[in-house]
């Protein structure tokens, strides 16, 4: 059983970690906190299947849409979570999958909209887990 | 009329006394609320995968024979019930099997191929795709001499102290159930979701891959997948819990 | 075999926001596992995924991007991924999984909008 506490981190605690992988992600885009609402189970019996949801506030118009999104974390050994497109079809700016977590540590999910400008949430997840001896 | 309005409050009392008197609780019931969503919903739980694997491979011809389940037993919604009673007495076999092991038995001698490979993931499919037709009956074991003795044979074995750790399967399941191990909740061991998909393996594994994870856990030496011994504990824990609806395919931690 | 569960609503109102939801089955070996003999297990990851929108008659068009993901390995096994479509026309949607050693894998679902 593990639990997972979440708390949302405001930019000027984002890890150093984060911070470069967000710009480089913005490409010369503005990062502003808000919009974007990253939700991730507090309680999980695993951290081998955690769920989270992204959500981003956005008409989803043609004039008006979010154009990607991405998931950064700090501690695991690759950075990248995963990049998502999407386009105004969706209708919605809402995207949800199941991912590893092992460690506490932060994550920050990116919202890039059409006119290159971006916003972004990043939380601290504080995670304890036992090891597991089994096959 | 009284007598049977007295009757009817009588039949209530002992009903709710019977379900209060029942303490058995499947693993589900002690999991958070993300793992049994994952359950619960066929969409996502990916044990669904699996079961669709065997329901393909149910229509599927194979072997010497060139046959599939379906020529021989019809559309799969006719196995329901079936996995509700195993493990059982096989007259073919003569011996106590369980459920995949009678898969195995269509297999050679029905459809004249090889037998399935332990945890295969098409043979698990298989056995979850079987079971989820029985999805919600009631555990019940057949009444049979011979299954009787594997029953006792295997409450034998739930009892005895085994590994490093000298605990038996007991000490743990029934006395210290609910309570936290290491991070995990210690279940009831009831075998109602099988197989499942578990997370920490991150795929769908039979009883016996959780009952040989148990006795490693305990740093004793398991007993080999398909032993009789692992069936005799598949027998008792069906026993255990006969009356307990089936789930499969379950989502464990 | 590989296997995928797609959940698509059969129908469909025009203009409403339909849910989408995808699994396939994938270990998503991160390549920092060991196996129970203790070799280090090989990285073998789903690396893209698409969902395109096909309208009905246009059967040899490639279709418009609905949504597409480039997952890495802290996806969790047997990916799952929801995301949403706002229902304009009937058509056909068609999901694609691409990764390591050749993994591809390709369904389709019909959707009728009234
Ligand atoms: C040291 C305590 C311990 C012992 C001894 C033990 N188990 Fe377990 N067992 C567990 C734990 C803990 C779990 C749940 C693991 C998890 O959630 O990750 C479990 C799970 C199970 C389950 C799965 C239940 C479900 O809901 O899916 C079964 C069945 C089971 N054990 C049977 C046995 C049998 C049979 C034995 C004896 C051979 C045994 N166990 C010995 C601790 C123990
Ligand atoms: C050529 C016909 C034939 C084919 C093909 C065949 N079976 Fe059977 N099956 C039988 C017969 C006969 C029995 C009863 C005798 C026995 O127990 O083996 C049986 C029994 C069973 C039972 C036990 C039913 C019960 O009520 O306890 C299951 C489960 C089963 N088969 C599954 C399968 C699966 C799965 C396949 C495909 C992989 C399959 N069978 C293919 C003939 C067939």
């Amino acid at each position: 059983m593990a639990s997972v506490i979440v708390r949302p981190v405001s930019a000027l605690t984002q890890s150093d970690v984060l911070t470069p992988l967000v710009k480089a992600y913005a490409a010369g885009g503005v990062v502003r906190e808000g919009r974007v609402k990253f939700d991730i189970a507090p309680l999980v019996d695993n951290g081998n299947s955690v769920p989270i949801e992204v959500t981003v506030e956005s008409p989803m118009t043609q004039a008006q849409h979010v154009v990607g999104i991405a998931i950064f974390n700090e501690k695991n050994p690759q950075n990248q979570v995963a990049e998502f497109t999407l386009s105004p079809l969706a209708g919605r700016a809402r995207v949800a999958a199941r991912i590893r977590l092992a460690l506490s540590q932060q994550l920050v999910a990116v919202a890039k909209m059409n006119d290159g400008s971006c916003w972004m949430q990043t939380v601290e997840v504080l995670v304890t887990i036992a090891s597991c001896i089994e096959e | 009329m009284w007598r049977t309005s007295v009757a009817t409050v009588m039949l209530f009392a002992l009903m709710s006394l019977t379900q209060a008197q029942d303490a058995r609780k499947s693993g589900f019931d002690f999991m958070r609320p993300a793992t049994q969503a994952l359950q619960m919903d066929d969409t996502q739980n990916p044990g669904m995968l699996w079961v669709k694997d065997g329901q393909m491979t149910w229509a599927q011809k194979d072997g010497a024979a060139n046959k599939s389940c379906t020529d021989c037993h019809g559309d799969i919604n006719r196995m329901r019930g079936v996995a509700a009673r195993y493990p059982q007495y096989s007259l073919v076999a003569k011996r106590v099997i369980n459920l995949g092991q009678q898969i195995n038995q269509c297999r050679t001698t029905q459809q004249q191929a090889k037998v399935w490979p332990t945890e295969h993931p098409t043979f698990l499919g298989l056995e979850a795709a079987i079971t989820m037709e029985s999805r919600g009956q009631p555990v019940t074991p057949p009444s049979q001499p011979l299954l009787a003795d594997a029953q006792k044979r295997g409450e034998t074995l739930f009892n005895q102290r085994i590994g490093q750790v000298d605990l038996s399967c007991r000490d743990c399941h029934d006395s210290l159930a609910g309570k936290r191990l290491g991070g995990n909740t210690i279940p009831q061991a009831h075998p109602t979701g099988y197989p499942i998909y578990r997370l920490e393996w991150q795929s769908v594994g039979s009883l016996q891959r959780r009952l040989r994870g148990c006795m490693t856990a305990v740093r004793a030496e398991p007993y080999p997948y398909g032993s009789t011994e692992l069936v005799d504990l598949e027998a008792y824990l069906a026993m255990r819990a006969a009356g307990m609806r089936l789930e499969s395919p379950g989502v464990r931690p | 075999m590989t296997r995928a569960l797609v959940t698509v609503p059969k129908t469909a109102k025009r203009g409403e926001i339909i849910e989408i939801r995808a699994v396939v089955q994938h270990p998503m070996e991160t390549g920092y596992r060991r196996s129970s003999e203790g070799d280090l297990l090989p990285r073998d990851l789903i690396r893209k995924f698409s969902c395109r929108f096909v309208e009905s008659g246009n059967a040899n068009d490639t279709g418009a991007m609905v949504f597409a993901a480039t997952l890495h390995a802290a996806i969790a096994a047997n990916p799952y991924l929801s995301f949403n479509l706002r229902a304009a026309s009937s058509g056909t949607l068609v999901f694609n999984w691409e990764g390591d050693n050749g993994f591809s894998h390709r369904e389709q679902v019909a959707m009728t909008v009234a």
